[in-house]
């Protein structure tokens, strides 16, 4: 069996804790992609105004960076926070907050494609015909069973193929936890090849994981745009 | 210049040293991101042209490089060629550790065969979408395969890349971060180095953001004004 030197229990729970991460990761950007389209699709200026802002900064630098800004950040914030409770407390009161790094990567990684889930979300809301709305409005739906009975089903549809991408990007994305220190799959096969000097013996098999979980996931989509496409003439 | 420095001296984080820690990053950042991209361009060419073919023993292994580069982590990819070339055995007495023994080539090497999958890709795409007619007219003018292709096939193919291409530098920018992970200096090193001089995270690393973002709008500027330009035809007027 394949062993990979007394690693392979690590790894495999470094897989399977990239895979929560990813999934977790997935559900925030997900809610915050919604919460986002809304906002750019809003009539208000100051939520179009906040949420554009929003998209255009996280697009336009990279995730690392933005990793070590909210995570050491974040770090910094927390240790400020406690410092001055102890201060204006007289040191009545002593938190030590410890940071908890997968909820770190977690709310980096759903921030960030928070924006890219935005700008597809807001596509596909476009696509849905103001006829349909009006219509619902009509019939006395509140905005709420608009939103879940006519919006969200055909929004979807429109919303999958770029929700498919976003979700491969963001799998590859929870590689780079590994940097501030999460034990995902990378990190476990970094400190194995590097303790027992065969890298291609650790980086293959955790390459191979990627692949299959790609493939797994473009079936997913298969499935679930056949789902959501029914119904609809010519769409495949 | 004098007068700069010393103000910059009384600043605690952004110190003149900072600044120009900074500016090597700005500079490898800029290196690395150029050289991968020109010269994964250059191997896309070919492979797009293989990957359209209708023989398998063209198309196939193309397909499985583009696959595979783009179905795993960029990290991954880096990590196997640096730690998979300067961990075997011996190669510290070869000629070759004159090239490995530095980060920038394996670094380089990794970003290459990265964006060589994804441009394969886009240019496949593009390839693929050239209207029949146009293929017809120049078979019907007795153009040969390769006439056909330098005349009519890859012009407006490379035309209709342009705005997934810039999707695709910019990708590479943001990509090219995690050289700081191989020892590297670039824009995200050196602020990984202030902050471990200071401790403190938000100015280092915001600094460097605002030197990404800025980079970013630099590249979109120049795709809009080079669409503007070569893909005039198509905009709506």
């Amino acid at each position: 069996m394949l062993d990979l030197k007394g690693y392979g229990p690590t790894i495999f729970e470094g897989a399977v804790l990239t895979i929560e991460l990813a999934l977790l990761s997935l559900l925030l950007s997900f809610v915050l992609g919604l919460i986002g389209a809304s906002a750019k699709l809003a009539k208000g200026k100051a939520p179009r105004y906040i949420a554009t802002t929003y998209t255009t900064v996280i697009r336009g630098v990279p995730d690392l960076v933005l990793m070590f800004l909210i995570y050491y950040g974040g770090l910094n914030g927390m240790n400020a926070f406690t410092d001055w409770l102890y201060e204006t407390s007289n040191g009545e009161i002593d938190w030590v907050i410890t940071f908890n790094e997968f909820a770190a990567g977690v709310i980096t990684i759903g921030i960030i494609y928070g924006a890219y889930m935005t700008e597809t979300f807001r596509g596909a809301f476009m696509s849905v015909e103001q006829g349909q709305i009006e219509a619902g409005k009509a019939y006395g739906m509140t905005s709420r069973q608009i939103f879940r009975r006519i919006m969200f089903p055909q929004m979807m549809r429109h919303a999958l193929p770029g929700l498919g991408n976003n979700w491969l990007v963001l799998l590859k994305t929870t590689a780079l936890v590994s940097v501030i220190g999460l034990s995902d799959m990378v990190k476990v096969a970094t400190d194995a090849a590097k303790s027992v000097g065969e890298p291609f013996l650790f980086f293959i098999p955790v390459a191979l994981v990627y692949l299959g979980l790609t493939a797994v996931s473009e079936w997913g989509f298969k499935v679930l745009n056949a789902r959501y496409s029914a119904g609809v003439a010519g769409a495949k | 210049m004098d007068t700069i420095i010393a103000l910059l001296d009384q600043n605690e984080i952004f110190t003149s040293q900072a600044i120009f820690h900074y500016w090597d990053g700005i500079v490898s950042t800029v290196q690395l991101v150029f050289l991968s991209l020109v010269i994964g361009l250059f191997l896309a060419v070919p492979l797009a042209i293989m990957r359209n073919s209708k023989n398998p023993f063209l198309n196939y292994p193309v397909w499985v490089f583009t696959y595979v580069f783009r179905g795993t982590p960029l990290l991954i990819q880096l990590y196997m060629i640096y730690y998979g070339v300067t961990l075997i055995e011996g190669i510290q007495e070869t000629v070759w550790w004159v090239i490995f023994e530095k980060a920038f080539y394996p670094c380089l090497i990794a970003f290459t065969l990265n964006t060589a999958a994804y441009t394969t890709e886009i240019f496949r795409g593009v390839i693929e979408a050239t209207p029949k007619g146009e293929i017809e007219a120049a078979k019907a003018y007795g153009m040969s395969w390769s006439k056909r292709m330098v005349r009519i096939v890859l012009p407006s193919a490379f035309r209709r890349a342009i705005p997934a291409y810039s999707n695709e530098v910019i990708c590479m920018l943001h990509g090219s971060a995690i050289a700081s992970t191989v020892t590297i200096l670039d824009i995200t090193g050196a602020a990984r180095d202030v902050y471990a001089q200071h401790y403190t995270a938000f100015p280092p690393f915001m600094f460097a953001a605002l030197l990404y973002l800025a980079l970013t709008m630099a590249i979109l500027f120049a795709f809009k004004t080079l669409e503007k330009r070569m893909l005039g035809h198509l905009q709506p007027r």
